[in-house]
Parts: structure tokens; C-alpha cells; sequence
């Protein structure tokens, strides 16, 4: 016995730190290089979040302010109503082109410009806004009684000249190949060391509609046209997806025909969205007549798309509801219909609404389906009902994603940001709801 | 009345009906409401669902048929040789609606001009703000007029006819109500009835969607074959122009869908190795902590509105893939190519694979990792022999996905691709997409006759088709592999 135990260990002995070291710093060395490259994917995804967060930040954040100018204008009565009415439609109605005239006299005036120097008058002028008249005859119109005084108004400065003190234009470029001139320098900075040139919050930024000039273009029509269809997706795809949900859910017997409707539902949450712009083109403007570029076709299509999220959503709350409950309220003699309604539900609101604000959230930013219904439309008035012409932020967004000016590069991005702000708040939104109301059974 | 005041009537009266039943049932217990089968408040809702419902289904028929019968009558009106004149019977409707229209806006006095010959009858309608395309034939005005009385009748005829049998119902089932009446009952089965419509919606979608664009489809490979359509190397729709007969254009598909391929391909490329690396990280390494704010961070990838990487590759990649590679390599000259498009439309999609892959690999028991480990695998080699193998078909759902995704995708593909057809190996030159031909063919002036139109529905159709047959298969993958662990 003896020796077959020495044998045993002298035979295995010898052979053990050999195997022991096969290969082992190889395969620890694969072991890391693995990890390594776990950690260089989620990296390198997280660095594509940040670049894309920063870049629309840098580019955007300065479109938030807008350069004004305070003029010192005198309202001359001759000028402004020479026919003597002075009542709000006749205003309205006369030649906007007169208010240049003011404006341009007064502002050379504050120059230091001959007032015989015609030519430098006009130049100077182009500093300010073409969009100057339109708010001088407004507010003219809505206050006749400032004719014939003299008032400090604040204009929007040129889009150019908003550059130029942005930094955008650089003074160190030939005078020939730059929109601001030497002479317009040394007027801007005789405006700035007198005070009446300031870089304001961009309000217009979010009042005014669609311009082909950047200083007057805003995103106030299109967060309109984005509301009315948010709510009419709300009205519509809450109730609907949460009835199709019980009854699925809670009412549905296991058949094919269940089987189909669900295989279905969850196909139409991976449609592309453009299929579903051409079923609202094909369905509601050409066979049902609705107008094209409106919010009403707009919220109908982003409710067919939004109602998938908000039915699976609303089955996972239902499911998530422990069958107690349902059996407690049966048992004290409640119907199934008052069990689910009165029961059921009001437990499972939380996480429907969670599920219905993330579909919101996600119709919010969806651009190609809105693009088949005619939304690509220039709409400067607000739109008063949901069935006259709108736009929406993310189609305002592709609109001046296509301009090629500076001015509008730096408003897309702000426009981004206010998208990407809706955004957020609706997430962090549902996030909140979820901690708060979650309840583990 | 115009239907959705008649809507609101309607409801209003069943308001009433509401509180009258429930008023009835609660005199008919006479304080003793165990006399009751349900409690008051069904009674007043049966009184509801019997005045509101079958209105607003009467309503919902009338506004559908109508037209139908309106049209029939007024195209009987038009003569044959117009019709075959203007060489479609829908345009001459047209005319016919906005004569209709403008006539409407007439004053007795103008119409009596018209009627005598005194004026003419398209600047008249002109002034009143219906601009016409072509003169006004006599038969138009009759059929106009015709058009107009038979609208007025209609309206007339709808509004009573609604509002009689909404307050027939009431009537009917507030005369119905007594004590031993299963008022809950028979609610709960209409309640039933409109949960059981509500899931419909969504089979009527898809049947909505194939239908919308199968019948234009059909209708545009009546014009052009599908063997032209699905073989063709040249896409060159031309202009849709009214009476353009001769200029029929080239509609190749094969273009279009070599640059949606490639473009994919990028995607997949970059987002499939990305994402599927940072899930087994996530699943097998990472802490929890790390775990918990790695994962939604990049969860907020996929949910950012397409557009915002539209224009990120817009003024951004592009420009960058162009100074940097693109010139350099000589290989192109745009920013808008098919690298800028596919890389872009790859980070978009590296959640749709990380995600699912991550709770796909969460989701192998722990017995099969610990039976590797104790033979004393190194924790890679367990996720590669074992893990990864056991994972692989939800793995391959979760790319089946992301490729379906990547296919539909619009609108980084319209800002970033570029609009020029080309097939050719090189990924720094412009291509495009199916999805970007759809957005340039349905926008601007439509003419459902013309096959430059027409086109994007069978376009539409294809990629509905792709996309669907991607989903299907992948979801089944997903499912199958799932029930398999449970």
C-alpha cells in the first residue's frame, strides 16, 4: 500500500506546475483585452452622446441672444398718416415703406450722418432689421396717439451685424469678402460706446413664425402646431390604446385572432414612420378630403403611430397589477367590469401614464410622416384653429436645417435645443412619475 | 348643422337622458334601494348609450354614404363628351365642386345676372374668392346647382334624422327602466362592445396602410411594369407635368436600393460591434452602479428625434468626414455621402442592439456560467464558448431589428445622403435612399394620376414589405429563444 501511494505521488508530482502554467498568461491577457473592449464600446457610445450634446449647444447657444439697437425716432405725423386718419385699420392698411423713412432719418440722424447724405443714410439702414418697419407700423397701429412724439424704440439689428458681434464674422477678412464693411464697423462701434446697442434675450426666438430673414424667424407657430397635435394625440391615442389594452388584457379569450391583433400591435411599434405619413396622405387628405398642412392630419397620423407604445405600455401596467386585487373585488360581489374600472385601473394609472407620456414624447420629435402631409409649409400666422395651416418644431427644424446662412445654423440648433428641453422635460417627467408612484406588490 | 355641432347635440341630449334615467330608476325604489337590480347610476347610462349610440352610428353612416350618392347623381348630370374631353372624370368633378362653391356665395341679385347671361360666370365666381382653372360650361352650373340642393337636402335631412333618433332612444329606454331591469348588464356588454372596437384600431391601421398603398401601387405598376421597376439600374422620374404623355420617366429600383443597403451596412458596422460589446460589459462586468447610469445614457440615444442627428451630420460629420477622408483619399468632394449618413445613422442605433442584447444576455441562467467557470474557463472565454452561443439568436433578433430600423430611417438619409442615384462601391460619394425618393416625390404639387407620384406608394409598399418581413423574423427569434429559459 505503502508503495503504491509513493508511486501515485511521484508520478503526479513532477507533472502539475507544468499544466498549471499552460498558456495561462495568454488567456489572461485575452481576459483583459475583452474587458478593455467592453469598456471602449460603452465609452465610445457615451462620447458620441457628448459630442452630439455639445455641438448643438456650441453652435446653438448663442442664438439665445439677439442684437438690438435703440433709436431715437420721431413720429412725424406728415410722414406716417399723410392722409390724416389716423385709426387702427387705416394704419394698417397704409404703405409699410413709410416707416423706413422714419426709421432711416432717425438712425442717421443718431450716426452723426449728413442728413444731405442720402446714400450713407441708406447704407447705415441696412444695418437694421427689414423687419423694423413691420414693428414700428404694429405698434403705431395699436397706439396712435405716440404720432407726432418722439420715442426710444427698440429695433432687431441685422442678421449680419448679430453675427459680427457674435464673432462669427471675423473683421480680419478682406472688407471685400465680408457682408460687414469697414464703414458699418465703425458705426457699430459708435453705437456700442453710446449705449444703444445691446445684446437682449432673444424673445422673437420664440414668438415669431416662419421668415426668410433669421432675425424674424421663431419657432412660435410651430410650438403651436406641435400642441394641437400633442393634444389631439393625447385625446385620442389615451382613451383608445387604454381600451384596446383591457380588453386585451383582461376580456380577450386565448385565440388566433388575439394572437394576430398582438403579433400585429407590436409590428406597427417597429413600422418606419414615413409608411404611416403615407397612410395619413392616402387615407386622410386624399380620401377623406381633410387639409393638407394641417395640425388636425398631423396629430390623426402621430396617433396611429403613438397608440402601439401606449398599449404595450398600459398592458405591462395591467399585468403588473397582482391578481388579489381582482379576486378581492370579485369576491365582495363587484361585476369584472367594476372590478377592472374601479379597482384594477386606478392601480394601474401611474404606469399608463408613464407609457403615454414617453409615446408623446416620442410623436413630439417625429419629422418624416409630417413631411408627407404637407407640413413643410412657410406659416408665419398663428394658427387658430387645429384644421388651418401649421408647421411643427421638428419640420421647422428641417426647414432651416436647409438654409445656408449662418444665422440659420445658429437658430436650427437653438431650435434643437428647445426640442431637446420639451423633450427632457416629458422624460424626466415620467421618470418621476415612475419613482413616485411605483409600487412593488 | 354642421356634424360636430350635431355631435355635441347629441351628446347633449344623452346627458339629459343620463340624468333622467337615473332620476326614474331612484323614484321607482322609493327609498328602498335593494328593490333595484343595479345601482342608479346604470339606469342612467343605459338611458346614454340607447340615445347617444345609435345617433352617432347613424351619423357616422350618413357622413360615409352621401357623398357616395350626391357624387353619382351629379356625374349623371355631366355629359359624356366633357368627361371624355378633359380626359378624367375627377378633374371635371373638381371644376363642378368649386363652381358649387362659388355659387353658394352668390346674393339673389347676382344670381338672377347669371341666369340672364348679364355677366359672366368664372369672374364672378372669381370675386367671391374661388379661383377657376378653365370657363364655365352651362351643364357645370346645372350640375353645380344640382350639387348644392342635394347638399342642403342632405344636411337638412341628417340633422333631423339624428337628432329624432337620439331622442327616440332616450324615450324608448327611459320608458324601458324598472326595478327588475338588468340595467348593469346590458351597459357592461355595450362597454364591452367598445373596448372590443378600440383593439381593432390597430388591425385597421395595417389593413389601412397595405390597402392605402396597394391600390396606388397597383395602379402605378399599371403604367410602369414591375419587371422595369424592380430591375431597373436608372431612376429618372422626370417631372409630373398635366398632359407630359411622352416624357415617361426611368424608375429603377435597383438604385435606390444599393444606397439604402450600403448605408445600412455602415450602420450595422458600427453599431453592432458597439453596441453588443457595451452590453456583455454591462451584463457581465459592470457593477450595478455603473450599470445603472451607463445604461440609460445610452438608452437617451435612441431617444433623440431623428432629425437633431439629421442635422448633427449635416454640420458636423459631414463636413469632418469630407476634410478629413473624403479629400485627402480623393476619393469625393461632398460632405453629403454615404459614410456621413451611414456613420451617423449607426450611433443612432446602437441601443436598439445593445438593449435588447443586454437583457438577452441577462437573461441565460447563471447554472450554465457557473458550470464553465468551475471547469475553470476564464470569465471571457465562459461569455464567448457559452454565454454568447446560448445568446445568439436573440442576439441576431436584436441586429434583425436594428437593421429594420436602419432601412426606414428618413431623416438623417434626406439631410446627410444626398439626392444623386448612384451605384458604385465608393462610400464617400453622394447615393440615395428609398425613404429620401419617397420624401421627394410627396412633397410639393401631387397629382394621384402621374407615375412620379404614384411611384412612392410602390416604394412605399416595398420597404413596408422589407421592414415587416424583418420584424416578423426577428420578433419570432426574440419569442422563441425567450420561452426557452422561462
Amino acid at each position: 500500500m505503502r508503495d503504491v501511494i509513493a508511486m501515485d505521488a511521484d508520478q503526479t508530482a513532477p507533472a502539475r506546475p507544468a499544466r498549471q502554467n499552460f498558456g495561462l498568461k495568454k488567456r489572461y491577457a485575452a481576459e483583459r483585452r475583452f474587458r478593455i473592449y467592453g469598456i471602449v464600446a460603452i465609452v465610445s457610445g457615451l462620447f458620441f452622446l457628448v459630442a452630439l450634446a455639445t455641438s448643438i449647444m456650441f453652435q446653438g447657444f448663442s442664438a439665445f441672444r439677439q442684437a438690438n439697437v435703440e433709436i431715437n425716432v420721431f413720429l412725424d405725423k406728415a410722414i406716417i398718416a399723410p392722409n390724416g386718419l389716423v385709426t387702427y385699420d387705416t394704419l394698417m392698411s397704409g404703405n409699410v415703406f413709410r416707416y423706413d423713412d422714419v426709421i432711416r432719418n432717425a438712425f442717421a440722424a443718431q450716426l452723426g450722418i449728413d442728413a444731405k447724405d442720402k446714400g450713407a443714410a441708406r447704407t447705415a439702414y441696412n444695418l437694421v432689421s427689414k423687419g423694423a418697419r413691420i414693428q414700428l407700423r404694429s405698434l403705431i397701429a395699436g397706439n396712435p396717439e405716440l404720432i407726432g412724439t418722439r420715442q426710444k424704440i427698440w429695433f432687431l439689428l441685422d442678421s449680419n451685424v448679430d453675427a459680427f458681434l457674435k464673432g462669427h464674422i471675423s473683421a480680419d477678412i478682406p472688407e471685400s469678402r465680408r457682408p460687414i464693411k469697414d464703414r458699418d464697423i465703425t458705426w457699430i462701434k459708435s453705437l456700442e460706446d453710446s449705449g444703444a446697442l445691446e445684446m437682449k434675450f432673444n424673445t422673437g426666438l420664440f414668438s415669431f413664425g416662419a421668415s426668410s430673414r433669421p432675425e424674424t424667424a421663431g419657432v412660435g407657430v410651430a410650438i403651436v402646431g406641435s400642441m394641437y397635435m400633442m393634444a389631439i394625440v393625447l385625446l385620442l391615442a389615451l382613451p383608445i390604446g387604454v381600451a384596446a389594452s383591457i380588453y386585451l388584457e383582461e376580456f380577450a379569450p386565448q385565440n388566433r385572432w388575439t394572437d394576430l391583433i398582438e403579433v400585429n400591435i407590436n409590428n406597427l411599434a417597429a413600422v418606419p414612420s414615413i409608411v404611416f405619413g403615407i397612410l395619413g396622405l392616402a387615407v386622410f387628405i386624399n380620401f377623406a378630403g381633410m387639409p393638407r398642412s394641417a395640425s388636425l392630419v398631423g396629430g390623426l397620423v402621430l396617433t396611429l403611430m403613438t397608440l402601439p407604445t401606449i398599449i404595450i405600455a398600459t398592458r405591462a401596467a395591467l399585468k403588473a397589477v397582482p391578481p388579489s386585487i381582482r379576486e378581492a373585488a370579485l369576491g365582495v360581489g363587484a361585476s369584472k367590469m367594476q372590478a377592472i374600472f374601479h379597482h384594477v385601473l386606478p392601480l394601474a394609472t401611474p404606469g399608463i401614464l408613464t407609457g403615454t407620456i414617453i409615446g408623446l414624447a416620442q410623436a413630439l420629435g417625429e419629422t418624416a410622416p409630417l413631411l408627407m402631409i404637407g407640413m413643410v409649409a412657410f406659416v408665419a400666422d398663428y394658427p387658430v384653429t387645429p384644421a388651418d395651416p401649421a408647421t411643427a418644431l421638428p419640420v421647422q427644424i428641417y426647414m432651416w436645417a436647409g438654409q445656408a446662412e449662418r444665422a440659420f445654423v445658429e437658430r436650427t440648433s437653438a431650435a434643437i435645443i428647445i426640442l431637446l428641453a420639451f423633450l427632457a422635460i416629458m422624460n424626466i417627467t415620467a421618470v418621476l412619475l415612475r419613482k413616485r408612484f411605483e409600487r412593488r406588490w | 348643422m354642421s356634424p360636430i355641432w350635431l355631435i355635441l347635440a347629441v351628446l347633449g341630449i344623452a346627458v339629459l337622458g343620463f340624468v333622467a334615467g337615473a332620476a326614474r330608476a331612484r323614484t321607482q325604489a322609493d327609498g328602498d334601494y335593494s328593490r333595484l337590480h343595479s345601482r342608479t347610476g346604470y339606469y342612467g347610462a343605459f338611458v346614454f348609450v340607447w340615445a347617444s349610440l345609435p345617433a352617432l352610428i347613424l351619423l357616422a353612416i350618413w357622413l360615409f354614404v352621401q357623398p357616395l350618392i350626391v357624387d353619382r347623381v351629379v356625374a349623371a348630370q355631366i355629359p359624356a363628351e366633357a368627361t371624355e374631353a378633359a380626359g378624367s372624370a375627377s378633374l371635371i368633378h373638381g371644376v363642378v365642386r368649386s363652381v358649387a362653391e362659388g355659387l353658394s356665395r352668390l346674393s339673389s341679385t347676382e344670381r338672377h345676372n347669371l341666369d340672364i347671361g348679364v355677366v359672366a360666370a368664372r369672374p364672378l365666381i372669381a370675386s367671391k374668392g374661388v379661383a377657376l382653372a378653365g370657363d364655365v360650361e352651362p351643364y357645370m352650373i346645372r350640375a353645380a346647382d344640382t350639387l348644392n340642393r342635394l347638399q342642403a337636402a342632405g344636411t337638412i335631412g341628417r340633422t333631423a334624422l339624428v337628432l329624432l333618433v337620439a331622442i327616440g332612444g332616450l324615450v324608448l329606454s327611459f320608458l324601458k327602466i324598472q326595478p327588475a331591469m338588468r340595467a348593469r348588464n346590458s351597459v357592461e356588454t355595450v362597454v364591452r362592445g367598445v373596448l372590443m372596437t378600440a383593439s381593432l384600431v390597430a388591425i385597421m391601421t395595417t389593413v389601412g396602410i397595405v390597402f392605402s398603398m396597394l391600390f396606388e401601387a397597383l395602379h402605378f405598376f399599371s403604367m410602369v411594369s414591375p419587371i422595369n421597376f424592380f430591375f431597373g439600374t436608372v431612376w429618372d422620374p422626370r417631372f409630373a407635368a398635366a398632359g407630359s404623355e411622352g416624357t415617361a420617366g426611368q424608375f429603377g429600383f435597383l438604385p435606390l436600393a444599393w444606397g439604402t443597403l450600403y448605408i445600412s451596412t455602415i450602420a450595422l458596422l458600427i453599431a453592432v460591434p458597439i453596441g453588443l460589446f457595451a452590453a456583455i460589459y454591462m451584463a457581465e462586468y459592470a457593477t450595478p452602479r455603473v450599470r445603472s447610469i451607463a445604461k440609460p445614457l445610452l438608452e437617451i440615444l435612441a431617444g433623440i428625434p431623428t432629425i437633431v442627428y439629421g442635422f448633427f451630420a449635416l454640420v458636423t460629420v459631414g463636413p469632418m468626414i469630407r476634410d478629413l477622408l473624403a479629400i485627402p483619399l480623393g476619393l469625393g468632394s461632398s460632405g453629403n455621402n454615404v459614410m456621413t449618413a451611414g456613420v451617423v445613422m449607426g450611433i443612432m442605433i446602437i441601443p436598439f442592439v445593445s438593449s435588447l442584447s443586454d437583457d438577452i444576455i441577462t437573461a441565460v441562467p447563471n447554472a450554465m456560467r457557473d458550470g464553465s467557470l468551475g471547469l475553470g474557463a476564464t470569465k471571457s472565454e465562459t461569455i464567448k464558448r457559452v454565454v454568447l452561443p446560448a445568446a445568439l439568436p436573440g442576439i441576431v433578433g436584436s441586429v434583425l431589428l436594428a437593421a429594420s430600423r436602419a432601412i426606414g430611417e428618413t431623416m438623417i438619409v434626406v439631410l446627410a445622403a444626398g439626392v444623386a442615384t448612384n451605384i458604385s462601391a465608393n462610400p464617400f460619394q453622394e447615393m440615395t435612399t428609398v425613404t429620401v425618393k419617397i420624401v421627394s416625390q410627396l412633397t410639393g404639387d401631387l397629382e394621384f394620376t402621374s407615375p412620379q407620384t404614384l411611384v412612392a406608394f410602390a416604394l412605399g409598399i416595398t420597404l413596408f414589405t422589407v421592414t415587416l418581413g424583418l420584424n416578423i423574423l426577428a420578433l419570432h427569434i426574440v419569442r422563441k429563444y425567450r420561452e426557452q429559459y422561462e
